[in-house]
């Protein structure tokens, strides 16, 4: 069986389609047909061309490097298998996340997100707490903490990201989430005012458009929107202690 | 004057190592071909050991580590892990890791290979992924302080040596636009990790070339039992990537078997020849092989018993494959397995819980890697030397890309904690031996070792010739995986070996369709084969020299370990002059424990540990 893989190729000045003919191979997924095409560059005119570049890792849906478009949904090109996608059509495209700078082909600058890990303080500030070793943390919040940091940080949840955009300063669905998990981490709360700080300006959780595209997106199932929802409701008791605090500091 | 050092590497290894020298106020340049979240360490699913538990202690892990070796480690070095192994627990704890925890909230332990005690403490299934991530937050906040400064998505080149031939800086690229330059420091530390591209399909991730490693070995640096690659017993099969199922699925139960056939017989590991299984019916090959540990023996021995049956032509549908079974697990197992087994899922469309996983070996780890050292802390001249460096002082080599801890086998969960272990050894070390010298304005000729750099960058993209660089690398991991894995022969070996010094030199006509210099990935595999062959001829070499069967080693004319001529370590290295790779032999240090023939067929007796003093924490 063969079928069809269209990939839009280029770099932040030009980007063009440029089509593969493939031979399907069982139980194969996107990776391996970009595999294919880098043994034999040659497109369906029959053009000797360069291979296609693409990040790939851990090709176990665990590290989050191959986030791509495909058929126009952000996802893992890994844990993607051809067979049910020719199910509905002979050809498959593939696309470089939009919402990144282009680097080639099918790469992103996916920098930012670590930048903003960095700037919302998302880690245990250990210092204070090198002693806590043989606290209990129960099972079910260590369960349910657990959850959210399965976050690869791949970028899909942000492609999907109505609000999430060049002209936005919305940090993203993901960044949110981590915050929460540090918010709620028995040894992260000493600087939790700090972060809630950060999530209640702008570029924070209000910025939400509660469009719910991030959890249908997200490959590790993080429930974002949950994420989103408490910190906002944390955002507002912060707001409202804040307030109160003043008030207090004023009577005096 | 402020210190600086180079990490290159950021796994488990290189981000312990960058934390804890970050902690003493040393400025570090962490470089890195991946991000830390996309580095190797995420892969690794099962756990990471320590002797926590009240019938447990550090000296039985040690020698359960030792023996798992086969003898092939040296000894202090093991010990002082495993004595450190609980406070290494204690730190990830407190840097947040979320091990899973008893119903009374304390970290949990499991069952892991090569031992009866519950020594590894998790996360589900994914505990590399969940270290790193507390490991990547923590070298985050060094950052943001600007005492870390990361180079992602560059690739070291070469080292750059002072007159003295002392590590003082490395060149490197950046793989987004092939732009070469250098940054010096006062030493250099290397945690690339493994090699598995080198066998094609393994259960490495793609930037597991060990091409750093290589690149040093030839300016100089030797590599140690280069011939020890552990094959895992459990990967399902795949186009693109043999995908481990861990040693934790056997850790909860899990089951190896595959349909019986009483008409065959199969040598048993006590030498006899017994019926293999029933006609038709599950045989559970190695429970009844091996009576005390089952499922759970080491991974070369379970990877050679599987290859033996399968060679028997009792493999599931016919192939070179077996069940792997948590058909009969209960929810609680089946949740601690939650993220192997939604793998399986996810690339084969069958649902692990109710079909029984389809399996077979894998290209999984190098024991092997650079040589460093290991001054005892009772040693006279402990004060003089350094652990973790190699031979080039200076240079200093982790992780993985270290031969260091596991000898000829390495146990389930002693990978991770290896890691994080010799990254802090490093740190305090590399702080001694920077503070133990004054700094020197010695000339460092720069300039004109980025210019050879960039001429060959440009011959590269230039040549002219008919092979391909992925069909070539093929041709070389095929060789590799039929003769240098599993069991292995002198004739076989010696045409591979023949075979990779002719790939080598077809290497030369490798054509790139792309000349690009934009994030050019034809020319940056091009590049790192070269290094590749080269390594591949290392381990090649290494194993023709070793006429015994020792751990992963396993050589069918020799199928007996052979103390008397091959109880020591392997050396290469490389002879400029021939362009040829020359092996030598070190003593193993053998001062705590008195080799033994390994046995797994019983439950046997832990010697008590001799000549042992005293050991020094690393936190």
């Amino acid at each position: 069986m063969k079928y069809i893989l269209k990939i839009l190729r280029g770099n932040s000045e030009k980007q063009h389609f440029e089509e593969f003919q493939l031979e399907y191979l069982e139980n194969s997924n996107i990776i391996s047909a970009l595999m294919q095409i880098q043994k034999n560059p040659i497109n369906i005119h029959n053009q000797l061309v360069a291979p296609i570049s693409f990040e790939m890792s851990c090709l176990e849906e665990i590290c989050g490097a191959c986030s791509m478009l495909i058929n126009g949904y952000p996802r893992q090109a890994c844990s993607t298998l051809i067979k049910p996608l020719l199910e509905k059509s002979n050809v498959i495209t593939l696309a470089p996340l939009s919402k990144f700078y282009l680097i080639r082909d099918l790469v992103v600058d996916r920098s930012k997100m670590f930048d903003q890990l960095k700037k919302m303080k998302v880690w245990i500030e250990t210092d204070a707490n090198m002693n806590k070793y043989g606290l209990k943390i129960d099972p079910s919040l260590r369960d349910a903490l657990y959850i959210l940091s399965r976050c690869m940080t791949c970028g899909c949840c942000l492609e999907a990201c109505p609000q999430y955009n060049h002209h936005s300063k919305f940090i993203g669905p993901s960044v949110v989430s981590q915050i929460a998990l540090f918010t709620n981490h028995p040894y992260g709360k000493n600087i939790k005012e700090e972060r809630l700080s950060f999530i209640i300006n702008s570029g924070g959780v209000a910025e939400c458009g509660n469009a719910q595209n991030c959890i249908k997106v997200c490959p590790k199932s993080i429930p974002l929107t949950e994420s989103i929802a408490k910190m906002g409701k944390e955002g507002t008791k912060h707001i409202l202690k804040e307030l109160f605090s003043f008030k207090k500091k004023s009577e005096k | 004057m402020e210190n600086r050092v180079i990490v290159v590497g950021a796994g488990l290894a290189g981000l312990s190592c960058a934390i804890k020298l970050a902690e003493k106020n040393i400025f570090v340049d962490l470089v890195s071909l991946l991000p830390a979240k996309r580095s190797h360490s995420v892969c690794a699913q099962g756990g990471i050991n320590a002797a926590i538990s009240k019938e447990d202690s550090a000296f039985i892990h040690a020698y359960e580590t030792i023996k798992g070796g086969d003898f092939l480690a040296n000894q202090p070095a093991v010990i002082e892990m495993c004595l450190a192994a609980p406070s290494i627990i204690e730190m990830m704890d407190s840097f947040g890791c979320l091990f899973n925890r008893t119903k009374d909230g304390s970290i949990d332990f499991r069952n892991f290979g090569g031992s009866l005690y519950k020594r590894t403490a998790f996360s589900d299934a994914s505990t590399g992924q969940q270290l790193i991530y507390s490991l990547d937050e923590q070298t985050r906040r060094y950052e943001e302080k600007k005492i870390i400064t990361r180079y992602e998505h560059h690739e070291f080149l070469k080292l750059i040596k002072d007159e003295n031939g002392s590590a003082k800086g490395i060149i490197l690229q950046d793989i987004n636009n092939l732009n070469i330059f250098s940054i010096t420091a006062d030493a250099v530390v290397i945690a690339t990790g493994g090699l598995g591209v080198i066998f094609g399909k393994s259960t490495n991730s793609f930037a597991c070339t060990g091409c750093a490693n290589a690149a040093l070995f030839m300016q100089g640096m030797k590599y140690a039992n280069a011939e020890f690659i552990q094959i895992h017993p459990t990967a399902i099969p795949g186009h693109d990537k043999l995908r481990l199922i861990s040693e934790s699925a056997r850790g909860e139960g899990a089951r190896i078997w595959v349909y019986g056939d009483d008409a065959k017989t199969i040598e048993f590991p006590d030498g006899s020849f017994q019926k293999c299984g029933k006609k038709n019916e599950p045989w559970y090959f190695l429970e009844e092989m091996y009576p005390k540990y089952k499922n759970l023996v080491p991974r070369d021995i379970a990877a050679r018993e599987i290859l033996k049956v399968c060679n028997k032509g009792l493999g599931a549908d016919n192939k070179d494959q077996v069940y792997l079974d948590v058909t009969h697990l209960n929810s609680e197992s089946l949740k601690k397995l939650s993220s192997c087994l939604d793998i399986y899922e996810k690339f084969t469309s069958e649902d692990p819980r109710k079909i029984p996983m389809k399996t077979f070996l894998a290209v999984h780890y190098s024991m092997g890697g650079a040589w460093v050292d290991w001054p005892a802390s009772d040693d006279s001249d402990r004060d003089k030397r350094f652990r973790q460096m190699t031979n080039i002082e200076g240079l200093f080599n982790i992780g993985e890309s270290d031969y260091q801890y596991h000898g000829a086998n390495r146990l389930g969960a002693n990978a991770l904690l290896a890691c994080i272990y010799s990254g802090l050894v490093a740190g305090d070390e590399v702080n001694k031996y920077i503070s133990s010298y004054k700094k020197l304005n010695t000339k460092l000729s720069i300039e004109n070792q980025i210019k050879d750099e960039i001429k060959r960058q440009k011959k590269l993209l230039n040549q002219m010739g008919k092979e391909n660089v992925f069909q070539l690398h093929n041709e070389m991991s095929d060789l590799m995986l039929k003769n240098v894995t599993v069991t292995r022969d002198n004739k076989s070996l010696k045409e591979t070996l023949d075979k990779l010094r002719e790939i080598e030199e077809r290497s030369k006509n490798i054509s790139l369709q792309d000349k690009s210099v934009q994030l050019n990935q034809s020319y940056l595999f091009a590049r790192e084969f070269f290094y590749m062959v080269k390594l591949a001829q290392v381990i090649t070499k290494s194993a023709l020299l070793r006429n015994e069967s020792r751990g992963s080693h396993y050589k069918k004319e020799f199928p007996k370990r052979d103390d008397l001529n091959f109880l020591k370590t392997t050396l290469a290295t490389y002879n400029a002059d021939k362009n040829d790779v020359d092996i030598s032999y070190e003593k193993v240090d053998l001062r705590h424990f008195d080799p033994m023939q390994r046995s797994y067929e019983k439950e046997e007796f832990v010697p008590s540990i001799k000549n042992f003093k005293k050991f020094e924490p690393v936190l």
